[in-house]
């Protein structure tokens, strides 16, 4: 007798495998975070140097050398090769180097850039295009860099004695020249400290010039003609208005503390990025659906259960991804598409023992049993030598290497999920009801 | 229908050991094609309107001034160019690593020869210095080492040290034909590469220990050394069609990535192509032989 409530389970799973695909994954899809490659953009690494003699002479930063890092000299030994030198970079340093680059990219009007440590001395940017922002591209990262904006007041004798760190406020503004034109100035306003420093400065130097000098270059040297106790002064001769107030952003924006030499910068044009996602989206596609029909074909009823698991198995990675905030890149869609091949591989292993079962004479029901029961030590031990080879290269690789494991763990272990769980349910469920009769609906063509 | 595959395990051995010996002639003669990832450079996707011929590229390319590493000052006419086929008129031209303005300068020295040419017709710049390329070989390299010593733990605690040192063999055999291929076709080889390695290394060990799995289930019903010929082969006889079906439903979705996939990733599904279809041949032909060969001493074998 046909067991209904048994057959609707089964149905029931499908529908709601569908129903929870049709409705997440437009969201997902929205929502998934596409690398440089995929929407375009720019990617730059950086390399900090410290500056010579210059401000980023902090503490060096003390991490007692772990044996990770042991087994890593011991191996660039091998190659020849030694940590690289340079002087010692604080991890001050570098976070404020980020902060100062964080805040540029705000006065620039840079929309969702990435900037990020990476290693001990690196800062990794990326910058996706936007079509509403044509000035979002690889000039306006070299912007950001370029220029270390340290602004220096010097005293008679040539010292610096008033740094861009204690400035409070920088504006741009007209102000009339000795011609009495309105000419674009910058105008600066120091914190308590720097009004005291500046104070001083002008009465020991009243009648003189103070050179102010950006980067090392002197750009002014205006004459003190009283002595200023308000903390306010004005750098002239700065250009145009625009470029009066992207100094004073760069000056708002403080000075980088460390000097960034560029290792790596990679631009893709945006139509390059949006054809490499439909044509790699449309060949996943197309790749489930062939084998689909080779389960279905070879494998009959159950090949059918494990296509619904596949649509299970994609839904639930990418809504993985979404959730561990996991980047998604082109390499990464040829995995992720390559593990939906491999992902049914714990699904042929259970239905050839299934097979084999029927073939020895035991009922459908039975074969379906001992199939997942037989099959179970294979798949643990396949999937968990895979997963701890992706823990090692996920905790000791870098860079696409650590992306591509993250992508290779979710992969095994949702796959063994849905082996084990999803089709499980449905495949006995079906067993259940009475529906097979026939050993050819389980894919044994002999009776 | 079963196949006998462990009374010609030395055949088998013989062969592997052939391709592991074009492999190493092709990599001293011919070596590996490798991308700005590993060697430094610039590399420009443009779209020249109008159509361009490679000496044309050249003679413009030849017009341009870069400082090489040296601090010399070259021309860049011995850059690499490469037609893209399809439509458009792609070109990609590989460079010695250039500064800004040098980009600045070639990208005007393009504009002067193709009036049409505009900021969007750059499709993609990539610049890498030399530094990184060089550390991603070779930290993936060593974790590579690690995968592999933790590999041989996990499978020598849950089967034996032998199954542990053959799934091990197969596997660098199934990425030196890997490394191989590229070489003999000179496929450029960039960071995704180091992707591809990693997915044939997953592979490798998935196929390697299901029909290790199958031996040692076998051998709990049959542990005597005198019929372990028959027990091998009973056990890959009986993962066969898993096996041969995982690979084709794998080889169906990289075959389809490598036809709809696009210009970009062909070089990284190739090498997978090869991959795979080595990774099932060495399950087969490799790991369940050798082990054979290694294990058909003495009375009992132990699991």
């Amino acid at each position: 007798m046909i067991q209904w409530t048994k057959l609707l389970t089964t149905i029931l799973v499908m529908t709601v495998i569908l129903a929870v695909a049709a409705l997440s994954v437009p969201a997902i899809i929205d929502k998934i975070n596409l690398g440089i490659d995929l929407r375009g953009g720019v990617y730059v690494l950086l390399e900090a140097q410290p500056r010579e003699g210059g401000a980023g002479a902090g503490e060096p930063e003390e991490e007692p050398a772990g044996w990770w890092q042991r087994v890593r000299d011991w191996f660039d030994g091998l190659f020849g090769r030694r940590s690289e030198g340079g002087g010692a970079i604080s991890a001050e340093d570098m976070e404020a180097t980020i902060a100062v680059l964080n805040k540029r990219v705000n006065n620039l009007g840079l929309t969702e850039p990435i900037i990020q440590r990476e290693g001990e001395r690196r800062i990794r940017i990326e910058l996706a295009s936007d079509p509403n922002n044509p000035d979002q591209n690889e000039r306006s990262i070299l912007e950001l860099i370029g220029k270390t904006a340290l602004l220096e007041f010097r005293n008679s004798e040539g010292k610096t004695v008033l740094t861009g760190a204690n400035l409070k406020n920088a504006q741009a503004a007209y102000q009339p020249d000795e011609l009495g034109r309105n000419a674009p100035v910058v105008a600066l306003e120091f914190d308590k400290e720097g009004a005291e420093i500046f104070a001083e400065l002008t009465a020991s130097h009243l009648g003189k010039a103070i050179p102010i000098y950006l980067d090392g270059e002197q750009i002014s040297a205006p004459q003190v003609r009283n002595i200023i106790t308000d903390g306010k002064a004005v750098i002239t001769g700065v250009g145009t208005i625009q470029e009066a107030a992207e100094l004073a952003g760069l000056l708002r924006s403080g000075a980088l503390p460390l000097e960034l030499r560029q290792l790596e910068v990679r631009s893709v044009g945006p139509t390059l990025g949006t054809d490499s996602l439909t044509r790699s989206l449309w060949a996943g596609l197309i790749g489930m659906g062939l084998v689909m029909l080779f389960m279905i074909g070879f494998y009959r009823l159950p090949g059918l259960v494990a296509s619904f698991a596949m649509v299970a198995y994609v839904v639930m990675v990418l809504g993985a991804m979404v959730g561990l905030n996991a980047v998604l890149t082109l390499p990464g869609i040829a995995g992720f598409i390559l593990t939906i091949g491999m992902a049914v591989d714990a699904n042929v292993i259970i239905f050839e023992r299934m097979k084999e079962e029927l073939m020895l004479g035991k009922t459908p029901r039975a074969s379906v049993i001992s199939g997942f029961h037989k099959s179970f030590s294979s798949i643990f031990d396949s999937n968990i030598t895979t997963l701890i080879a992706a823990g090692i290269l996920f905790r000791f690789g870098t860079g696409p290497v650590r992306g591509f494991a993250v992508t290779l763990s979710i992969g095994i272990i949702v796959s063994m999920f849905t082996a084990l769980v999803v089709t499980r349910i449905m495949l006995f469920n079906l067993v259940n009801s009475n529906v097979i009769k026939r050993n050819w609906l389980l894919g044994v063509n002999k009776r | 229908m079963t196949f006998d595959f462990t009374s010609r395990a030395r055949l088998w051995l013989f062969i592997v050991l052939g391709i592991v010996a074009v492999g190493i002639v092709s990599l001293a003669v011919r070596g590996l094609n490798f991308g700005i990832d590993f060697t430094g450079g610039t590399k420009l996707l443009l779209n020249l309107p109008g159509g361009y011929s490679v000496a044309q590229v050249r003679a413009v390319l030849g017009r341009v001034e870069a400082e090489d590493a040296s601090g010399r000052k070259v021309t860049l006419e011995n850059s690499y160019i490469q037609e893209v086929v399809g439509e458009g008129n792609e070109v990609v031209i590989r460079t010695i690593p250039l500064s800004e303005d040098e980009r600045e300068a070639l990208l005007k020295a393009i504009a002067a020869e193709w009036p049409e040419f505009s900021e969007a017709d750059v499709l993609n710049v990539e610049n890498v210095g030399p530094v990184v390329g060089g550390e991603l070989i070779r930290n993936a390299l060593l974790a590579l080492l690690l995968a592999s010593v933790a590999l041989i733990i996990y499978v020598s605690f849950r089967f034996q040290f032998k199954f542990a040192v053959t799934a091990l063999l197969v596997l660098l055999f199934d990425t030196f034909v890997v490394v191989t291929v590229c070489s003999l076709y000179q496929i450029e080889i960039n960071s995704p590469f180091v992707a591809v390695i990693l997915t044939v290394v997953g592979y490798s060990i998935n196929d390697t220990i299901v029909i290790f799995d199958r031996i040692r289930e076998n051998l709990k019903y049959n542990p005597s050394v005198k019929v372990l010929d028959q027990t091998v082969n009973q056990s890959i006889n009986q993962s066969l069609v898993r096996t041969i079906n995982t690979s084709l439903t794998t080889l169906l979705v990289v075959t389809t990535l490598l036809f709809f996939g696009g210009e970009t990733i062909t070089p990284f599904v190739l090498p997978l192509f090869v991959g795979v279809i080595c990774g099932t041949f060495s399950s087969i032909f490799m790991a369940g032989p050798l082990w054979y060969l290694w294990s058909s001493h003495g009375g009992r074998v132990h699991t």
